[in-house]
């Protein structure tokens, strides 16, 4: 009797545990359900009532061939992409090899020097170092808008935590007997890094992966000090652009932040598991 | 064997660290040295010369007014942030590892806001504030009521309350690991000796999962100290600069109103701050350890 009596308390506190959570859940993804109930509605009914489903002059699709055409959403969504894709998988090598000889030589001063230089980085917040670095390859090189000066620069930025990272997996997981034997059978440290260390890196290059590629889509401070050009532009910057000359037309405005939040939520559904384990190793490790 | 020669030191040293050092050093290490350099000219962001002026950017920075008030109001910002996130946060993470039903479902909805950039999530805030809340509090209040954004006080409730929306999730999860963390054994022998759950929760699992206290709490105040994307997206200072938060001075000291290098002096003194307390948590940090 005593047993049931807590069984059906226990099921009472899940239920109430639930609708906590419902509730809350509701609260996370309302601005989100807000925006896309609005985008199918015109300008007016937007004004006039922007909680109803649909608007008095009914459901529209005009607000997306619209913001797309002004935003040039094809352009800045490959720039975007672009701009993402190499500097992850420039970061990911080069990070990598960085971390294994730091690990293997950890007591030649070269390591110790560009390691500690590495970590003690982490705590410079980027406005420290915008002037300067505006200043330098604005000024002195003239190279910025360009999307390889900004690709090299997210490289630049994300080494350090990524180094950081792999010399962990590296320090603990891969045993130093593996690469002797390799070295025996004649291996270079070239191929053995290649073909023996790198693949069994493939967790922590997942989470490097996730982490810098979220990182590097949503940025705007760096894109828009190096990116000056209107065809260059990233999907943060086009957005902030676009609000700046469209505030007033909110139907337009809402179907470009839906643009905005499509990919990378189109990605999640997919991806999901691995970027919530990624983001949690790698804010657990870091 | 050559393995000892230096030659082959530094030819391995630069093949494999060559293009990662390069690159840090390009856009870390060398902007960092300059800006320190940068601090005592009065550069105006166009011409050629850089004259030298000594300390005077640092007594302008310790005079500069709106600096400090702007440096306050981030330190406060932050402060109910970082509070309410990690509330929140702990809340969650305890919610979602205690067994109800689509506990991974709510687990992966609640990360979804942190996947939105800060430029693009204030713009929607932006919205929910000045329409869909104008309209629900006005239908409320039988009248108008001006949004949250148009008043002082409002503006910077907003972006707390934005702040916390967008990373109690993310917190979550580093809270969640936590909790995963922390064996059942323990917590069943504190109930089998007689501990409440409450009891369990507090003299059990909460001191063994100090780790992620002091990560997620570090954790936010870093991000918080140097907020801007959603500062300048959900306010922009606005209204009469009184949102204007310490980022955001920095960046309109400098590129706004061309004082490169009393923007950089104050950019500096962000930087000591931030570093003080990166020491602080790693001293926390390694003194917990030792507890644990």
């Amino acid at each position: 009797m005593e047993s049931e009596k807590a069984l059906k308390k226990k099921k009472m506190m899940h239920l109430v545990m639930w609708i906590i959570l419902l509730v809350l859940f509701l609260y996370a993804v309302m601005p989100f359900l807000l925006v896309i109930i609005n985008v199918f509605k015109t300008k007016a009914d937007i004004t006039t009532n922007p909680l109803a489903l649909i608007g008095e002059h009914g459901f529209t699709l005009k607000n997306f061939p619209e913001a797309m055409r002004k935003m040039k959403f094809w352009t800045v969504f490959g720039n975007s992409l672009i701009v993402t894709i190499c500097a992850t998988a420039i970061t990911i090598p080069v990070s990598a090899m960085a971390a294994f000889v730091i690990v293997r030589n950890g007591k030649w001063k070269a390591s110790i020097i560009l390691f500690g230089l590495m970590v003690a980085s982490m705590v410079i917040p980027f406005q420290v170092l915008m002037v300067p670095l505006v200043s330098v390859y604005g000024g002195i090189f003239n190279v910025l808008n360009s999307r390889l000066t900004l690709i090299l620069m997210h490289v630049g930025f994300s080494v350090s935590m990524a180094t950081f990272m792999f010399h962990g997996a590296i320090h603990t997981n891969i045993p130093l007997e593996l690469e002797e034997a390799a070295y025996i059978d004649g291996c270079t440290r070239w191929g053995t890094f290649w073909r023996i260390i790198f693949p069994l890196l493939k967790p922590t290059i997942a989470t490097v992966a996730i982490i810098d590629a979220m990182a590097f889509w949503n940025d705007y401070l760096l894109p828009s000090l190096v990116l000056k050009k209107k065809e260059l532009y990233t999907i943060p910057i086009a957005t902030q652009a676009f609000y700046g000359t469209y505030s007033t037309d909110i139907g337009l405005v809402m179907a470009a932040l839906l643009l905005a939040i499509l990919p990378i939520l189109i990605l999640y559904v997919f991806l999901q598991r691995y970027i919530v384990e990624g983001v949690t190793s790698g804010a657990v490790k870091g | 064997m050559k393995r000892n020669t230096m030659s082959y030191k530094v030819q391995q040293f630069l093949i494999f660290a060559g293009p990662a050092a390069l690159l840090f050093t390009a856009v870390v290490i060398v902007p960092f040295i300059y800006g320190i350099y940068l601090t005592f000219t009065s550069w105006d962001g166009v011409s050629a010369s850089k004259p030298f002026v000594g300390l005077a950017n640092y007594v302008g920075a310790f005079a500069d007014g709106d600096y400090w008030i702007a440096m306050g109001r981030t330190i406060l910002y932050s402060i109910f942030s970082v509070i309410l996130i990690n509330v929140f946060a702990f809340l969650l993470a305890y919610l979602v590892t205690s067994g109800v039903k689509g506990q991974n479902f709510f687990r992966s909805g609640f990360f979804i806001p942190n996947l939105i950039g800060g430029i693009v999530l204030g713009y929607i805030w932006k919205f929910v504030f000045n329409r869909a809340y104008v309209a629900v509090a006005g239908a409320i209040a039988g009248g108008t009521v001006p949004s949250p954004l148009s008043t002082t006080s409002g503006a910077m409730f907003a972006l707390v309350t934005v702040s916390v929306w967008q990373y109690a999730g993310y917190m979550m999860l580093i809270y969640v690991a936590g909790f995963m963390s922390v064996s059942d054994a323990l917590k069943e022998a504190a109930l089998i000796d007689g501990c409440t759950p409450m009891q369990a929760m507090m003299n059990v699992t909460i001191p063994l999962m100090r780790a992620s206290f002091v990560q997620c709490i570090f954790l936010s105040i870093t991000r918080f100290y140097v907020v801007y994307d959603v500062n300048l997206s959900l306010t922009k200072g606005e209204p009469f600069n009184t949102s204007v938060m310490a980022a955001m001075h920095v960046y309109n000291q400098a590129f706004t109103y061309k004082n490169y290098g009393l923007g950089q002096a104050e950019a500096f003194i962000l930087f000591l701050v931030c570093a003080i307390v990166g020491i602080t948590q790693v001293y926390v940090g390694k003194k917990g350890e030792v507890a644990a």
